[in-house]
């Protein structure tokens, strides 16, 4: 047993976040913010040619090589930064589902493109309705005809669709369990996409197939037998998020344990008083409680081990502790931080997207109870 | 980072199981909550000493085995999910040993340590005084130097076992001159010494938990003494990140766990969706305070002593435990209330003992106050209030 990073991760960890903190100001994040595309191409760009987005591939396809626990280690720098971009769904949501399902032809095609940065990639996977992360929730479906398939129905908050190159789709080929993932083209018009307007910001969209013809070759994976690798994605995805959270909680920490012992009231710092102390004593016990079960996850998904019950537990704490280490940022920064003079609020919008993508704490509480064999 | 065990780990951590299921199917013992520091077992530890499992940690001169933290958190956790009755040596091999190996003389080393190995010195903790708690460098028990031996005088209480205990670890004053950090020295001394009185204190479940121990002009030998003189508080806040660090602050009542789960699926309770949820909720936060604690011995097997990374593990199991209690009596509805001796009680009464007993562990060997302010003083660097 182990619990701190290589001297490699370490070194990445700090590559990471010199490279992040001069090219990722909040400012620049403010501006990404507000522009429509949702990213700067000039510092995407220069994230490939450092090697970010290949860093979990094989190097035959002009990846580094390094494994997922490399990538948490990026994706908690990403979090900390407050990263504004289509990194997560190119690499974590598709890159790797790529990786995962196609075929070395597919894997050819695709994963250079990404790896250099040159395509932006996506997944379409949440619809309508509000019991999301179920196979039973997938309604659109693709209908085979004259050896194409036909997707037909509305995919929502759908992350960076409107800058896609490409888009995983995942629909429904049979009535029942019959899910398939399908590689398809973003910029096809018969793609309908409208940009929604959310907390954090991040560009979630409304994604419309209009009759879109996919043909049989961008399958991915097995027909009809999709939704296993779709658990997949979705626990990768948690975990990832759960990365994020962790990146972004330990900077709130850092940054409220830095305010405590600076402001001063009643002619001493606000951070002498017990009650301050203890609130910060129980965010540090919240962000290394997300941090362990998270690395733990991530490690196991790393080592191909099954984890459902690992990843579960990570996914329902960092939701929930993120909530409560923000909810005491905020009170102890007082009313600073609830202004946008401040740099919290980046924090507390993206803290909330993430506590809910790819499954909140109650849902992963009754995984949580499957898995203890309630 | 490595989550995984070694495969000796593994094989240890099944040979620790092996030897427990064999104990209760021999009918030793029957498993109980909180039985690390209630359960006083001379057989199950003298036969816990013969596997050589006492003083794992301690080096291989004195009859210890040189093992990892990790290795010892192994045994403990494996322990306290059977609630195997370890009391009669879980405070010497867990604190007392380890100080005496780094502070004892070479003579205190070659007396104690084998006897703590071979489970046959139990140790009692005389730390804390009736105005000595949370600031326990108050502590007014004096020991004066009088030739070749101190005399003790003053009362100790809340010592865990302490009818049961055949040594006292003692903090006392032996320079009433000097700063209140600085005048306290560690001593080690036969329990049954003239001048020593015990007296049980009867804790709110009902159990005997402690005792107060009076000193009324007790001579003891300066051998006694641990380490350097009026350096024992520091001596002393070691041992105390020690007390803190293991699985008996998550696991106390972990057999009141496994019985829950079992009781609702028996009962089919466990299909509804608010019960699933609560322990759903509990194992989740189970979880996560293992690994906290697992850090600790890692910290711990890197030759830190673990201050803050102890507090913090310390500090949310012990409201895990209490957390723990309270759903179990909340599942169990008015049937909780029973006590483990009335008709019609629910698992073994244990969820009524633990709802009572887990108020105890915020405040020993640290309230969850103190502890919170060691964490944000020393762990994040928060100005000293």
């Amino acid at each position: 047993m182990k619990l701190t990073l290589t001297e490699e991760q370490e070194m990445l960890k700090k590559t990471a976040r010199d490279f992040l903190t001069e090219k990722c100001p909040k400012k620049f994040v403010k501006q990404i913010e507000q522009s429509e595309t949702g990213y700067s191409r000039e510092l995407w760009q220069e994230m490939a040619e450092l090697g970010w987005m290949g860093l979990a591939f094989p190097e035959k396809y002009g990846g580094g090589d390094m494994n997922f626990l490399d990538l948490a280690v990026l994706l908690e720098e990403m979090g900390r930064a407050c990263l504004p971009g289509p990194f997560f769904s190119s690499v974590v949501l598709a890159g790797l589902t790529i990786l995962d399902l196609g075929t070395e032809e597919q894997k050819q095609e695709y994963l250079p493109k990404l790896i250099r940065g040159e395509k932006i990639f996506t997944l379409a996977l949440t619809e309508l309705g509000y019991h999301n992360y179920d196979a039973s929730s997938i309604a659109v479906e693709a209908t085979a005809r004259d050896g194409n398939y036909i997707i037909k129905g509305t995919k929502l908050f759908v992350p960076d669709a409107h800058i896609a190159d490409y888009l995983l789709c995942v629909a429904r080929t049979k009535p029942k369990d019959g899910i398939t993932v399908f590689l398809t083209d973003a910029k096809s018009p018969k793609i309908n996409c409208t940009l929604l307007k959310t907390i954090a910001r991040d560009k979630l969209c409304e994604v419309v197939f209009d009759q879109m013809p996919v043909p049989k070759a961008n399958v991915l994976g097995q027909p009809n037998q999709g939704w296993n690798a779709v658990q997949r994605i979705i626990e990768r995805a948690a975990v990832g998020k759960c990365c994020e959270i962790v990146g972004n909680l330990q900077r709130v920490l850092d940054m409220t344990v830095d305010y405590a012992k600076e402001r001063k009231q009643f002619d001493r710092p606000i951070g002498s008083f017990q009650i301050i102390q203890h609130y910060c004593a129980d965010m540090a016990t919240d962000v290394d409680g997300a941090r362990f079960s998270t690395y733990q996850a991530a490690w196991m998904l790393s080592e191909g081990l099954p984890c459902t019950r690992e990843v579960a537990i990570a996914k329902a704490w960092a939701s929930q502790a993120s909530q409560r280490v923000i909810a005491l940022a905020h009170q102890i920064h007082g009313a600073i931080g609830v202004t946008i003079e401040h740099d919290l609020h980046y924090y507390t919008r993206r803290a909330k997207a993430a506590e809910i993508a790819f499954g909140d704490a109650n849902f992963y509480r009754e995984i949580v109870a499957k898995e203890m064999g309630l | 980072m490595d989550f995984s065990f070694t495969e000796e780990q593994n094989r240890f951590r099944q040979e620790v199981r092996n030897f427990l299921e064999d104990e209760i199917k021999k009918g030793y013992w029957e498993p109980a909550c909180d039985a690390w520091i209630q359960g006083f077992d001379p057989g199950f530890t003298k036969r816990v000493a013969q596997r050589g499992w006492i003083g794992l940690t301690w080096p291989k001169e004195y009859g210890g085995q040189g093992r990892s933290y990790v290795d010892r958190l192994i045994l403990t956790e494996e322990m306290l999910r059977y609630g195997a009755p370890a009391a009669c040596h879980w405070f010497a091999d867990r604190q007392i040993g380890g100080s005496i190996a780094a502070f004892g003389t070479e003579e205190q080393k070659k007396e104690l340590l084998p006897k703590i190995i071979r489970g046959e010195a139990y140790i009692g903790l005389g730390m804390s005084e009736p105005g000595a708690g949370s600031d326990l460098a108050s502590l007014q028990t004096r020991a004066i130097e009088d030739g070749d031996s101190y005399i003790i005088n003053g009362q100790k209480t809340w010592t865990s076992g302490g009818s049961f205990v055949n040594y006292f670890y003692l903090l006392a004053r032996t320079d009433p001159e000097a700063p209140k950090h600085r005048g306290i020295s560690e001593f080690i001394i036969p329990a049954d010494l003239p001048g020593i009185k015990r007296i049980p204190m009867i804790d709110i479940t009902g159990t005997e938990a402690w005792n107060d121990v009076f000193f009324d002009e007790v001579r003891v030998p300066r051998t006694c003494l641990i380490g350097e003189k009026n350096r024992g508080f520091l001596q002393a806040l070691q041992q105390l990140d020690y007390e803190r660090s293991g699985m008996e602050r998550l696991m106390g009542n972990y057999p009141l766990f496994e019985a829950l789960i079992q009781f609702t699926k028996e009962h089919k309770l466990s299909q509804e969706p608010v019960i699933r949820n609560k322990l759903a909720q509990l194992q989740i936060e189970f979880e996560v305070g293992r690994l906290l604690i697992y850090r600790v011995a890692l910290v711990m097997d890197e030759g830190r002593a673990p201050n803050r990374e102890a507090a913090m593990s310390k500090a949310y199991s012990t409201a895990f435990e209490q957390r723990l209690a309270n759903t179990a009596m909340e599942i169990l509805g008015p049937y909780g209330q029973l006590l483990g001796d009335s008709k019609l009680a629910p698992i073994r009464g244990l969820a009524v003992y633990s709802y009572l007993g887990s108020k105890g562990y915020s405040l020993q060997a640290g309230t969850s106050e103190i502890l919170k302010n060691i964490l944000a003083t020393r762990g994040l660097g928060l100005p000293a209030s």
